[in-house]
Parts: structure tokens; C-alpha cells; sequence
């Protein structure tokens, strides 16, 4: 029984090193080695040299742009979001479900595509709606310019605001509706419920929602880069890209890279640690005992007025921007009007078949995600095992690795595999598909660990122990009781990683090769190059692959529900 | 003098009819309680009374004044009903503290500060939380949440307490404290309760009337006694207590027990008003008497003590019988044949 006993505490600290290495190979150690780069210079620290790059007047421009630009995108989120969530659950407004999905849309689409698409209609020069405005109302002057600070955070905001949209509505709808009865009861009016109640009882999901935007807005490359870089305008991710580019990868431009991307680890560290606070404080107690439907704010006269208002929203931000990238993307000529004659669909056959370029473009994303999914998935299942089940000694230091990717910007991610992966350790992948893979599977470390150790939790120890008591293995436990029950988390690791790592701009535009361009890195090129239309048309393929994609993960995630 | 008046309310939801066609009148002063197992419309009842739901037919008043009435399309806001109500899920406010829960109602009436802050501080002492004035819920027992619903409750001093389940969120032994302290605060203050349970003891220890209802119908509006010894069915025998029933036959003006008929009638007169000769014989584990002989001959099939009292489960032509007897009786042990005799039978049609 002893040496038994034994045995099986080997296999636990067994697993534990080897996922304790894999989180301090793919994570750990380039975040080191871009803060050692940062601090150090020739083995000695030198913090004038930080003060020097901070200094300089276009970093330090572009750290006031990533503020100024998150400031506003978080701003406008937290109200637009708040606004939406309050209308679908808990008012009368008509078609609430089918508006409630609406309102998730852009949350599977690409932002950096929203903004291709917004440069088409609203560019000063070529925009499709200021030259219809211009002609009708015979202007001098284009009315829009989307280039620029204003655009930027508006076209950021329509595809980031389902954070809170998301977090406010499904604390709205888990609330205890007694909370707002009780203050009704007690002679309270709607609006002074709303007032003194509900947004008190929401402040904590609506924080947490807002620093999401906050903690995406702030290392997001796709939407400035399109909308800014244009007219001399950067953030911290698009000036690092720019910094690298211009002088072909030197060690100058990756150590202002590293100072950067230091402030960007820091900010958010210190968002999430600012989150897990406010969540911590604020965990009240307001999930429903029984479930009842809470007393809807009967709009009245403004019902049509807000149904519109909603419909409008989604029109403007979803349907107009992506019918606009399918229109473009089949016509002849960019800037050409949109009529039959000037339509083809040659664009995308040339794209998909003969393009050497788009084709190996489209092979990489699908190759490299999907490998980088499954990798992902089966490591997070393991990593997840040993902190969520494990008693096993030395777990904290997995478990303070396993936060790390969790506050990882992508540009942060891609220096960092950069510096760990191009010779320095003898191992060179530059310019190969598998730096991309390698940071692929640091960026969304984090999806997995998260769906794994949320379906680890569902499944009570006494599961497994039940099993062992019935005379199996550790490992037979593991394979028959365990891994069944957490096979809808696995799969849902797999489809969360796999879609985003699909469309994946940030990290792979400073990884890409000359032949490992990505879809989203191919586009992004093309757009720079001038080729707006095939752009476009790479953009319409791009939109085609994750519809399916989402709704192939509706029908898998829903039959394994019913499964279980 | 009736002062809370329900009449003739139905409520549907969909194609589901959740209350149909129930009329009560409560007395001012009264403790009135709704019974029944969930999905008998008593919550809603008790919500349509609040203002939280409509009423499809109807009307409800309270003393002069009209609150709801389907025909006259009117309805006043929960908010200007002036009850007090305590949910089962405390509904306190996790981001106010004790005083500031309790002050709410007040506030909300915008009285002076002075009076907020005396009205205030009597209600917490009422409820034995003046320890507590300065806490917030989380911090406290689900004993002392429900005591701040309590309390800002009687803060405004209403004529009116709605209860809805609010002692099935505690653990039994304080279940009963709280039966209690919500009878001396009804002395103390002469509101008038209505409460809704499905728990029967519960009811029985609080109210002065009971109504049982099921899928949305009132079977019996009386008083607990009555309830407990007069069921009006079959229904209300089984839902209030430990029950046995028994197929029996009607021959010749005796009443025999299906199976045993040769062991004698357990009835020689016909109870009021019967046409059928199939009849159901509802009674009570502790209401059957267990000898050795001069009754219903039966077979003793299992027996657990329980402590004061033995629980056995006794075989009677096809049917199983359980009896309660205190320890000091005559025992029998399994396997042992034994005799019946029934000491308040209640009849009920036949199935």
C-alpha cells in the first residue's frame, strides 16, 4: 500500500513539473526576457535610457493616444452597452430575444475588417458615403473623416461594447427581481429604483465590463493601425509594429519595443488587479432564490421610437459595414460606383484559386489554428487539472503562471516569442510558421485554462473519488469519469481558440514571414498596399469562414449540451 | 366587517389558469394564511393583492379603497398600496446597511430626518437588531436578514403584511422562533397578515383562518381546527397530515373494508348523505387503535421505533395501513396478526 501510495504522488508532482515547464517556456520566460531587455542594457540596468525612449515626443505620443483612445472606447462602451442591456431585460421593447443576439453580433466580427469597411464609406477623399453626400447636397467638403482619434474610438466602440453589453444584462437577469419588488413595496417608483436599487446593485458588472474595454482597447492594433497610422497617428501596438518595420527588426527599435510593451504588461496587471478588487468587494448576493419574472418598465409611446433606435444601431454598425466589405470586394475597381456592370466575381476566384499569396494565406490561418487549438486545449485540460483537483505541493507558483497570460496584450505576446525564439536559446523560428504557432498558443493560454478550469469546477471530487473507491486508477478515473464530464469545456476551449486564432491581426503582423502571412495579416497588407478590393474580397471570405464557424460551434456546443 | 376584499379574481397566464374564480374576505386584525403545494396559485394570489401581477377578472379592495379591477381597467401601483411585504429570498439590499435598508420606505415617503431616524431605530429594536444598525447584510445570519425584511416592514407602520414563504429560507429551529416574534409584532402593531406557505404546520401555528387551494381553486377557507379535523376532501386530508385511506363497501347498511369483510363492519351506520357503495375511509396513523382483538383483522408488516412513538406499516385486505402508537403501548412484531379499530374515521367518496 505504501509504495503505492508513493507512486502516485510521483505522477501528480510529474504533472505538475511538466506543466509548470510548458507555462514557464510559452509564457513566463518571454515576458522575462521583455523586461529584462527593457531595464537591461549589456548585463547592466539602465533606467536612463526608458526615461530617453518615454521622451521622445512620438512614444510619448502614441502612450497619450493608447490612453486617450481607451479612455474614450471604455467611456462610450460602458454607456452604450449599460443603455442596450437595460432595454432587452427589463423593458417591454419588442423582439427582446432576437435583439439581445443582434446586439452580439459584433462581437464575432473582426474589428479591424469594421474598420477597412468604415474607411471605404467614411475616408474624405474615396468614402462611398461622402461622395453620395457630397453629390447630393453639392458640398465643397467632405462632411466625415473617419480618419483619426474620433474614428478610432468609434469604430472601436461598435465592436467592443457587448463586453458590457454581456456582463450587464446577464447580472441584470440573474438579479434577485424581489430587490426591485421590495423597493416598489416600499412606495419606490421605477425611477428611483433604477437610481437607488438596480445601477448600485450593477456597478460591479458594469466595472468589470468597462475594464475589459479598457484592457482590450488599450493593446489593440487592428482599428488605429488602419484608421490611424494613415495620418501620423499611433497607440503603443501600432508604434512598436512601426518601430520594428521601419528599421527591418534592429535591436534599437525591439528594445523601444520592449519599454512599451513593459508599460502595457503593467497597465494591465493593474486593470485586472483592479477588476478582481472591485468583483471581490462588490459580490453581493443577488442571485434569485425562485426564478420570477421581474417587472418590466413599460415604455409606452417610446417603444417604437427605442425598437428603431436599436434597429438603427445594428444597421448602421453591423449591416452596413459588411455589406460594404462584400460589395467592394466584387467590384472591378476600387472607387468604381456600385452597379452590375461594375461587378465581378472574379476578385474572389482570383483570391481563392490562383493567388499564390491568399492561398497560402488562408492555409496558414486554418493550419495554424486549428493545431494551435488543439495543442492549447489539451495542455490548458492538464494545467487546469493540477490547479483545480490537485493537492499537490508548489501548486501556487502554477497557479500565479497560469493568471500571467490572462494580462498578456498580443504585441506584448509576439516580442516576446521574438526574443525567446530567434537563436538566442539556439532555437530559431523566425520567420517560420511555428513562431506564429508558439504564440498563438501563449496568447490564448488563457481561453483554455479558463473554459477548462470552469468545467474542472462543475465536476465535485466525490465524482472521482467514487471512482477510485469503485477499485479504478488514477488514470482510469481520469479517462472514464473525469474527461467525459469536462468534454463540452474542452470543446468549447477548442472553438474559442480556434475562431479568434482564425482572424488573429495583432501578434501575427509582427511574427509573419514572407511565406507566413495570415488571413488577417494578408488583408491587413493588401489594405496597406493599396489593394483595397482584393482586401475587401479577402475580407468577404473571412466573414463567409467565421459565420460558418459560429454557427457549426452553435450546433456542436448545443448537442453536447443535450449529451450531458 | 370584511377588510380585505378578493372577488371572484382569475388570473391567466397563457393557456394556464393560475387562479380561478377565488373570493376571500379577510378581517382587519386577522392572520390569514394561502396553503397549498407550489403551483396552486397562492404566491400569485398573494402577488395580484401586492400589485406585481394584473388581474385578467375581478377586483380587489382594502377597507373604502378600490386597488385593482378588471372591469373598471384599474389598477394602483405596488407602490402606493402602502403594505408591508417580507419575500423568501429576504430581498434585503446588499449595498445598504441595516438602518439604511429599514429607513428606505421611509425615505422614499420623504419624511423629516428626525422621524426617518426615530421610526427607524424602533423598528430595528422591535426586530432585535439594535446591535446590528450599523452592519450590512452580508455580514450577518440568514436569521438576521430576514429579521431587517421584518423590520422594514413595520417601518411604515402598515395596515396590511404581505408574507410570501418567509420562513422557508431558515433553518427549522428558527423557523419556529420566527413564527413567534412574527405573532408579538402582529399584537404589538394590529396589522393584518396575509401569508403564504406550503409548509401546514407553519399555517396552522400562525393563522386564525386557512385557505387550501389547488391548481388555482380554493378547496376550504376555515379554520385551522377545522381544517385538520373537518377536511373538506381528499385533497386536504393527504396535504395536511399523515394520512391512510382505505377502499370500503357499503352492504346492507354496514360499511366493510374491501378484502376483510369477513372480520366485520368497521362502520354499522351510514355516514350522511351516501348513494354509492364504494366509499373511501380516510384516517389518521395516530387515530387507529392497534389490539389484539374485537376489530378489523390485519398483519403487522414492518416496525420502526422513532424515538417517543412506533411507526408500524400494517397490511388490511390489499391495502397498506401505517399506525403510530407511543412507546408505552402494546407492542406487536413483525409477522404478528393483530386487530384494527378505527376512532374517527372520515369518509370520502369512493375512487
Amino acid at each position: 500500500m505504501l509504495g503505492r501510495y508513493i507512486k502516485s504522488v510521483g505522477i501528480a508532482e510529474l504533472l505538475l513539473a511538466l506543466s509548470v515547464l510548458i507555462l514557464v517556456v510559452v509564457v513566463a520566460v518571454p515576458v522575462l526576457l521583455i523586461v529584462w531587455t527593457a531595464l537591461f542594457v549589456d548585463g547592466q540596468l539602465n533606467i536612463k535610457d526608458i526615461v530617453m525612449v518615454l521622451s521622445e515626443p512620438d512614444t510619448y505620443e502614441a502612450l497619450k493616444n493608447s490612453l486617450v483612445i481607451a479612455g474614450g472606447v471604455t467611456f462610450l462602451s460602458t454607456i452604450i452597452g449599460v443603455f442596450f442591456a437595460w432595454l432587452v431585460s427589463r423593458t417591454d421593447l419588442p423582439f427582446k430575444n432576437t435583439m439581445k443576439l443582434l446586439f452580439l453580433i459584433p462581437f464575432m466580427l473582426p474589428s479591424f475588417i469594421g474598420a477597412l469597411a468604415w474607411k471605404m464609406l467614411l475616408s474624405p477623399r474615396s468614402g462611398y458615403v461622402n461622395k453620395f453626400l457630397m453629390n447630393t447636397f453639392g458640398l465643397e467638403d467632405s462632411p466625415f473623416d473617419i480618419y483619426g482619434l474620433i474614428g478610432i474610438i468609434a469604430v472601436e466602440t461598435m465592436y467592443l461594447f457587448p463586453f458590457v453589453f454581456i456582463q450587464v444584462s446577464g447580472a441584470l437577469e440573474r438579479m434577485d427581481p424581489t430587490l426591485e419588488e421590495s423597493a416598489r413595496i416600499s412606495g419606490a417608483g421605477l425611477l428611483t429604483i433604477t437610481r437607488k436599487i438596480t445601477l448600485p446593485l450593477m456597478l460591479p458588472s458594469i466595472v468589470a465590463g468597462a475594464l475589459l474595454v479598457a484592457l482590450y482597447s488599450l493593446a489593440h492594433f487592428g482599428v488605429p493601425a488602419i484608421l490611424g497610422t494613415e495620418v501620423g497617428i499611433y497607440n503603443i501596438p501600432t508604434k512598436i509594429y512601426e518601430r520594428i518595420y521601419q528599421s527591418a527588426g534592429s535591436f534599437d527599435a525591439i528594445r523601444t519595443g520592449t519599454i512599451l510593451s513593459s508599460i502595457l504588461v503593467i497597465s494591465a496587471g493593474l486593470i485586472l488587479y483592479a477588476q478582481s478588487f472591485i468583483l471581490k468587494a462588490g459580490r453581493f448576493q443577488v442571485i434569485a432564490g425562485k426564478s420570477m419574472r421581474p417587472t418590466l418598465l413599460k415604455l409606452r409611446g417610446l417603444k417604437m421610437p427605442l425598437l428603431v433606435l436599436s434597429i438603427l444601431y445594428i444597421a448602421i454598425t453591423v449591416i452596413l459595414p459588411t455589406v460594404t466589405i462584400f460589395m467592394v470586394g466584387s467590384l472591378k475597381t476600387y472607387g468604381l460606383e456600385f452597379n452590375l456592370e461594375n461587378m465581378t466575381l472574379d476578385n474572389l476566384t482570383y483570391i481563392l484559386f490562383d493567388w499564390k499569396m491568399t492561398k497560402d494565406a488562408i492555409w496558414n490561418s486554418f493550419y495554424l489554428s486549428l493545431a494551435a487549438a488543439f495543442v492549447t486545449m489539451l495542455v490548458g485540460t492538464l494545467i487546469s487539472y493540477v490547479i483545480v483537483k490537485m493537492k499537490v505541493r508548489g501548486k501556487f507558483i502554477l497557479e500565479f503562471l497560469g493568471v500571467l497570460p490572462f494580462s498578456l496584450p498580443g504585441t506584448v505576446i509576439a516580442l516576446g516569442v521574438i526574443l525567446m525564439w530567434s537563436g538566442k536559446f539556439g532555437i530559431n523560428l523566425y520567420n517560420t510558421a511555428w513562431i506564429i504557432f508558439v504564440a498563438y498558443v501563449a496568447r490564448y493560454m488563457a481561453f483554455s485554462l479558463k473554459s477548462n478550469s470552469a468545467a474542472l469546477e462543475q465536476v465535485h471530487d466525490s465524482l472521482e473519488e467514487a471512482a477510485r473507491a469503485c477499485g479504478a486508477t488514477h488514470w482510469q478515473a481520469l479517462k472514464d469519469i473525469v474527461i467525459p464530464l469536462i468534454k463540452p469545456g474542452m470543446v468549447a476551449a477548442f472553438f474559442l481558440i480556434f475562431l479568434p486564432a482564425l482572424r488573429e491581426l495583432t501578434t501575427s503582423v509582427l511574427l509573419y514571414g514572407p511565406t507566413t502571412r495570415t488571413i488577417g495579416v494578408a488583408i491587413y497588407t493588401l489594405n496597406e498596399d493599396g489593394e483595397t478590393v482584393y482586401a475587401a474580397a479577402l475580407a468577404s471570405i473571412a466573414l463567409v469562414i467565421i459565420v460558418v464557424g459560429q454557427l457549426v460551434i452553435k450546433r456542436i456546443t448545443r448537442s453536447n449540451v443535450e449529451g450531458v | 366587517m370584511s377588510y380585505v376584499k378578493l372577488q371572484n379574481i382569475t388570473k391567466r397566464f397563457g393557456s394556464v389558469v393560475a387562479v380561478n374564480d377565488l373570493s376571500i374576505e379577510i378581517e382587519k386584525g386577522e392572520c390569514f394564511s394561502m396553503l397549498g403545494p407550489s403551483g396552486c396559485g397562492k404566491t400569485t394570489t398573494l402577488r395580484m393583492l401586492a400589485g406585481f401581477e394584473d388581474l385578467d377578472e375581478g377586483e380587489i379592495s382594502v377597507g373604502e379603497q378600490l386597488f385593482s379591477s378588471s372591469h373598471k381597467g384599474y389598477y394602483l401601483p405596488p407602490e402606493k398600496r402602502n403594505f408591508g411585504m417580507v419575500f423568501q429570498a429576504f430581498a434585503v439590499w446588499p449595498h445598504l446597511n441595516v438602518f439604511n435598508n429599514v429607513a428606505f420606505p421611509l425615505q422614499i415617503r420623504g419624511l423629516s430626518r428626525a422621524e426617518i431616524g426615530e421610526r427607524t431605530k424602533s423598528a430595528i429594536l422591535h426586530t432585535g437588531l439594535a446591535r446590528y444598525e450599523n452592519a450590512y447584510p452580508n455580514e450577518l445570519s440568514s436569521g438576521q436578514k430576514q429579521r431587517i425584511a421584518l423590520a422594514r416592514a413595520i417601518a411604515i407602520n402598515p395596515a396590511v403584511m404581505l408574507l410570501d414563504e418567509p420562513l422557508s429560507n431558515l433553518d427549522p429551529k428558527l423557523r419556529e422562533e420566527m413564527r413567534f416574534e412574527i405573532k408579538d409584532l402582529q399584537r404589538k402593531f394590529g396589522f393584518t397578515i396575509v401569508f403564504v406557505t406550503h409548509d401546514q404546520s407553519e399555517a396552522m401555528a400562525l393563522s386564525d383562518r386557512i385557505l387550501v387551494m389547488r391548481d388555482g381553486v380554493a378547496q376550504q377557507i376555515d379554520t385551522p381546527l377545522n381544517i385538520y379535523t373537518k377536511p373538506a376532501n381528499r385533497f386536504i386530508f393527504s396535504f395536511i397530515g399523515l394520512s391512510n385511506f382505505l377502499p370500503v363497501v357499503v352492504k346492507k347498511g354496514s360499511v366493510y373494508i374491501e378484502g376483510v369483510e369477513d372480520s366485520g363492519p368497521v362502520s354499522k351506520t351510514l355516514p350522511d348523505g351516501v348513494s354509492s357503495d364504494r366509499l373511501t375511509l380516510a384516517c389518521r396513523p395516530s387515530e387507529v387503535d392497534l389490539v389484539k382483538s374485537g376489530g378489523v383483522k390485519a398483519i403487522v408488516k414492518r416496525k420502526v421505533y422513532l424515538g417517543e412513538i412506533i411507526d408500524y406499516r400494517i397490511m388490511v385486505g390489499g391495502t397498506e395501513v401505517r399506525v403510530q402508537k407511543g412507546r408505552r403501548s402494546t407492542h406487536f412484531a413483525e409477522g404478528d396478526t393483530c386487530c384494527l379499530k378505527f376512532s374517527r374515521p372520515i369518509w370520502y367518496p369512493g375512487d
